[in-house]
């Protein structure tokens, strides 16, 4: 009888093996077809370029392929694993990072044009120990069930407050002069680019509630 | 995505010259949807050049009164500008009702208006389309064209264009200012900008291969009273189904731009005169040459509909 403990393997383990079982499979149809002098014009060889920024205080420089975006730049290259890909494709906004001060989506931004930026990602907000308020209101607040979309939820909610205190208006902004204030449809309009497929929205509206008041 | 070299712009000449070098360069800037495509193998560049180094992030006063909106200012910096909500509220509203806060601080006002379609034939690349393969043929056609264009369509193409900015642009009589390899300077008025579909939909604007956006320009403010009302089918983060931008002054005379109904902003300036006679007098005119499928005749009603609310809106009544 094994030990229950060799067993063991974490959720990034499992997907990890997935994609080298799916890899492998590529690679054994490759062999089978022609040999690469033999094929069709010579596909474009991958491009390497540097590119050195800031994530979470600490200076990186790395030496990618162009086409890696940023999110995998975090993820793959920097172990940064806490940013998420959910749909690759800019619509979930699972992969949300601060950038420049500034939420974007990190699937759809190329790392190579990142040069001197400063990234946050959810490692950069804070830790275990000690939780950046809006990780500590998304506790309090069971703000997440299974957790995926909860590292961009964070950073998107931390970033719009900051836009809110800028001055920037929203959809639902009744009137664009004066200074908005965070209602529940601001707060909900302001975050729609952020999906949450278990439904907690109740609950992260309410977490970040809580931060936006009492920073008020 | 097809690999591809790049290179970092530090002056608008200097990436108009990189991109007379180099066939099958494209500009990036923001990336959004540039990069969507690319992962998919739409769009399929050999090189890429970085403009967001060049400058033209800024937003100026013109001589004439009006403003000047660098190619690469962000949508959300446009729309939180305090000239812009103050003089041009229908172009903050339409910046608001597009994308997400995430996509609003990266896409830069030339990529809004160089955006592609979002036809679900044009990005399933095991579908026909002549925009995306020219001569497969149109998927959409006969297929699901919920989405769809209503008017200026054409036997090849049925796409929209899904830009909300570009709309409140188109009634705002805006410019767009190109520059060339060759430091020659265009002025393209945004009724010009985009093209029709008609037998080469691959072809969305007027630019030339290698024209770079620098700025957009605006006429000094228009007044009166500055609507955007988009309809889609959930209440954020999606695009038109029909979309309004009007301003609507106080005897009112006004000017009408739709999104969400042709292969670029739709406006016919001689249906305004109608404006005072009402929501479908206008869209009588409007939509005369309208040329609609089972799946989206509705916007032919949904468009009316929609301006009735806006023109009650104007007068400060319920419709």
């Amino acid at each position: 009888m094994q030990d229950p403990e060799e067993l063991e393997v974490t959720r990034r383990d499992v997907l990890i093996v997935g994609a080298a079982g799916v890899a492998a499979t590529m690679a054994s149809q490759l062999s089978r077809g022609q040999a690469p002098s033999e094929g069709p014009a010579a596909a474009p060889q991958p491009v390497l370029s540097r590119v050195s920024f800031n994530v979470n205080g600490k200076p990186c420089e790395l030496n990618l392929d162009t086409r890696t975006t940023l999110l995998d730049a975090l993820r793959e290259h920097l172990q940064l694993t806490g940013t998420k890909k959910g749909c690759d494709q800019g619509q979930c906004g699972a992969c949300t990072v601060i950038a420049g001060g500034r939420r974007i989506v990190s699937c759809l931004s190329l790392a190579v044009m990142h040069q001197d930026d400063r990234i946050t990602t959810i490692e950069g907000l804070g830790t275990p120990e000690n939780l950046h308020p809006m990780q500590a209101a998304f506790v309090k607040h069971d703000a997440f069930q299974c957790g995926y979309c909860t590292p961009g939820q964070i950073c998107s909610a931390v970033a719009m407050l900051s836009e809110i205190k800028a001055g920037v208006p929203s959809h639902v902004t009744a009137d664009l002069i004066p200074r908005q204030q965070l209602t529940t449809d601001e707060l909900r309009e302001r975050m729609s680019g952020n999906l949450c497929r278990c439904g907690a929205y109740s609950n992260i509206a309410e977490a970040i509630t809580e931060v936006a008041e009492s920073k008020i | 995505m097809k690999p591809f070299t790049y290179e970092r712009a530090h002056s608008p000449a200097e990436a108009a010259a990189a991109a007379a070098r180099n066939q099958g360069a494209k500009f990036v800037a923001g990336g959004t949807n540039l990069l969507d495509l690319m992962k998919l193998e739409i769009e399929k560049p050999t090189h890429l050049i970085d403009v967001n180094g060049v400058g033209l992030d800024k937003i100026d006063a013109t001589p004439e009164g009006g403003l000047r909106i660098g190619a690469l200012v962000r949508n959300t910096d446009l729309a939180a500008n305090e000239h812009v909500r103050r003089d041009y509220g229908v172009l903050a509203r339409a910046l608001l009702a597009g994308a997400s806060g995430q996509l609003r601080n990266m896409a830069t006002t030339a990529g809004n208006l160089l955006q592609r379609t979002r036809c679900p034939y044009f990005y399933d690349t095991n579908q026909p389309c002549n925009k995306r393969d020219p001569g497969s043929g149109c998927g959409a056609i006969n297929g699901y064209s919920r989405q769809h264009a209503i008017v200026g369509v054409s036997d090849a193409c049925i796409a929209t264009h899904p830009s909300d900015m570009a709309v409140a642009l188109r009634v705002l009589d805006a410019t767009v200012e190109t520059v060339q390899a060759d430091d020659s300077v265009r002025k393209i008025p945004i009724a010009e900008f985009h093209r029709l579909p008609g037998d080469q939909p691959h072809i969305d604007t007027v630019l030339m291969p290698g024209e770079m956006i620098t700025a957009v320009t605006l006429p000094k403010p228009a007044g009166g009273i500055q609507i955007y009302r988009k309809v889609r089918d959930r209440a954020s983060y999606a695009f038109a189904l029909v979309s309004v931008a009007a301003i609507i002054q106080r005897d009112g005379t006004g000017r009408v731009a739709l999104g969400g109904v042709a292969h670029k902003p739709w406006r016919v300036e001689a249906a305004e005169a109608e404006m005072p006679r009402g929501a479908k007098a206008v869209v009588a005119r409007l939509l005369a040459d309208a040329q609609t499928t089972p799946d989206n005749a509705f916007k032919l009603m949904l468009v009316e509909r929609v301006l009735n609310a806006v023109l009650a809106d104007a007068k400060g009544v319920q419709p």
